[in-house]
């Protein structure tokens, strides 16, 4: 990475269909660090990701993004779905070098190498995505989104369609090579949330809350006592239950 | 496949057996209705002039293949490009769809002559909407996802174009060329009948005309023959041309 990941504010209403879906929101995203934002399906998480990355949402916001340091956000970040969004026709490399193909540029080879390298898909990097696993294919996406090299990654859901063990694994292999970057990881998942943030923002229908239980540093095991304890919080704090 | 050429050379023999015994059964004259033993004999003793004919033929239907398929290529790329081209080409588009290609043949003869421009253009005519309209709907049907994708990479329209939207688009192609090959041999045979002095279509309409009506057959069954092969080798062709699409296994749909 050439320049320090910036911290991120959005600010403003949302409307959907004429129906308002936010208002006033203000959603402060800390630079450098993981930020998640949980709640239930449909309540708009991925609309906030989709608004930061500068996406089409189907609805209308006035309102601002900005980043911390005042520069355009658009072209600093990289962005991965719960589908791995791989081109079916182009094999893992090609699919790793693909936002440089899409720019018309040469892409870095070496550096391409290392990375598929990096998450382990050295022995696939000839194969189309077609031949590979559900994890491979999240590998080969987690690739391409480093290969692009951005201060900022915006992930929505990415290991939600996984097995539990392979979500464990590739919530460590994201942790440890996106550190130092601007992360804003959506899940519906509390147990990924407790895991991987530096800061939960809990999403609903009445709006934006931190959540305040968090303790320690991330990478927090799955299976220690505090972290399942924070995650039973969470999720009580989500079902809107008395703590 | 070799499932499917056996069940396809099986269903061929059923028919086969059941036009013979309608002949049989029924006795008419060989003039009305030739049994397939007489068809293969006016066949085999035709056989050069159906071969030249055909030869004519295949030749209409391959360039008109060709031309028609770059054209429909071009025109769905253009129309994914320009939203002026969407506002002007598409009705008329549609609106030369509801012109029969049979009212469209003779004007076509009039202004190209009776060789095989004509009967090129018929061709072209005829497979053009098919490939555009499936080309065009798999430009427009790239996984949204990807696009989204391009657009956080930073893509050119052009390389989005290009590199995500065409290869995407490649089986509906496919699906479009597999159509066309089974319409280019109709284009070309209602061009021969509107006016020509060689051609399968020419030969049939000629025999059809002398009450060599097993001659007739004989033309018509080089002409489904081919029309058979020439879908074989498209699906195979459009099955390369998109070898990663689940969809374009299945050689059987066109």
């Amino acid at each position: 990475m050439h320049e320090a990941p910036p911290g991120l504010l959005l600010q403003g209403d949302f409307h959907h269909a004429g129906q308002p879906l936010f208002r006033d929101i203000h959603l402060g995203i800390e630079a450098g660090r993981w930020t998640c934002l949980v709640g239930p399906s449909g309540v708009g998480k991925s609309t906030l990701l989709r608004l930061i990355a500068g996406l089409d949402t189907g609805g209308e916001f006035s309102g601002s993004v900005a980043a911390g340091d005042e520069k355009p956000i658009a072209a600093r970040v990289a962005y991965m779905a719960q589908t791995d969004l791989l081109a079916p026709w182009l094999d893992v490399y090609e699919n790793v070098v693909l936002g440089a193909r899409l720019r018309g540029e040469t892409p870095d080879r070496a550096r391409a190498e290392r990375l598929i390298a990096r998450v382990g898909l050295v022995p696939h990097r000839h194969k189309r995505p077609a031949s590979l696993s559900g994890g491979m294919r999240q590998r080969a996406a987690l690739a391409r989104m480093l290969m692009e090299d951005r201060p900022i990654a915006l992930l929505d859901e990415p290991f939600a369609a996984l097995d539990a063990r392979t979500r464990s694994e590739m919530q460590e292999l994201a942790h440890e090579t996106l550190e130092g970057r601007t992360v804003v990881l959506v899940t519906h998942d509390p147990a990924e949330a407790v895991r991987l943030a530096d800061r939960i923002i809990i999403v609903s229908a009445a709006g934006l809350s931190h959540y305040d239980g968090l303790e320690g540093h991330p990478l927090r095991a799955a299976d220690a006592p505090e972290t399942l304890a924070m995650q039973s919080d969470l999720l009580r704090r989500l079902r809107g239950l008395p703590q | 496949m070799k499932g499917r050429f056996i069940d396809g050379l099986l269903s061929a023999c059923a028919a086969l057996a059941l036009w013979q015994a309608v002949v049989w059964l029924t006795g008419v004259p060989s003039f009305i209705l030739p049994g397939p033993a007489d068809v293969l004999t006016a066949l085999i003793n035709n056989r050069a002039l159906i071969a030249e004919n055909a030869g004519t033929t295949i030749i209409e239907v391959l360039i008109g293949l060709v031309l028609g398929a770059a054209i429909g290529g071009a025109t769905a790329l253009h129309l994914m490009i320009s939203p002026m081209a969407r506002r002007l080409l598409l009705p008329l588009m549609v609106f030369s769809q509801a012109i029969p290609i049979f009212a469209l043949a003779p004007i076509l003869t009039l202004w190209l002559g009776y060789g095989i421009a004509s009967k090129i253009a018929v061709t072209v005519l005829m497979i053009f909407f098919p490939v555009v309209s499936t080309f065009y709907d798999g430009l427009r049907r790239t996984d949204p996802g990807l696009l989204d994708l391009a657009r956080t990479m930073g893509a050119t329209p052009t390389s989005t174009l290009l590199r995500l939207r065409l290869p995407a688009a490649l089986p509906a192609f496919g699906s479009g060329l597999r159509l066309a090959a089974v319409y280019a041999p109709i284009g070309a045979v209602v061009g021969e009948w509107v006016g020509a002095s060689k051609g399968l279509g020419y030969l049939m309409l000629l025999a059809n005309g002398r009450a060599k009506v097993d001659l007739m057959f004989a033309a018509l069954f080089v002409l489904a023959a081919f029309t058979v092969l020439l879908h074989a080798v498209t699906s195979v062709a459009a099955r390369r041309m998109a070898s990663w699409s689940k969809e374009t296994d299945e050689s059987g749909s066109a």
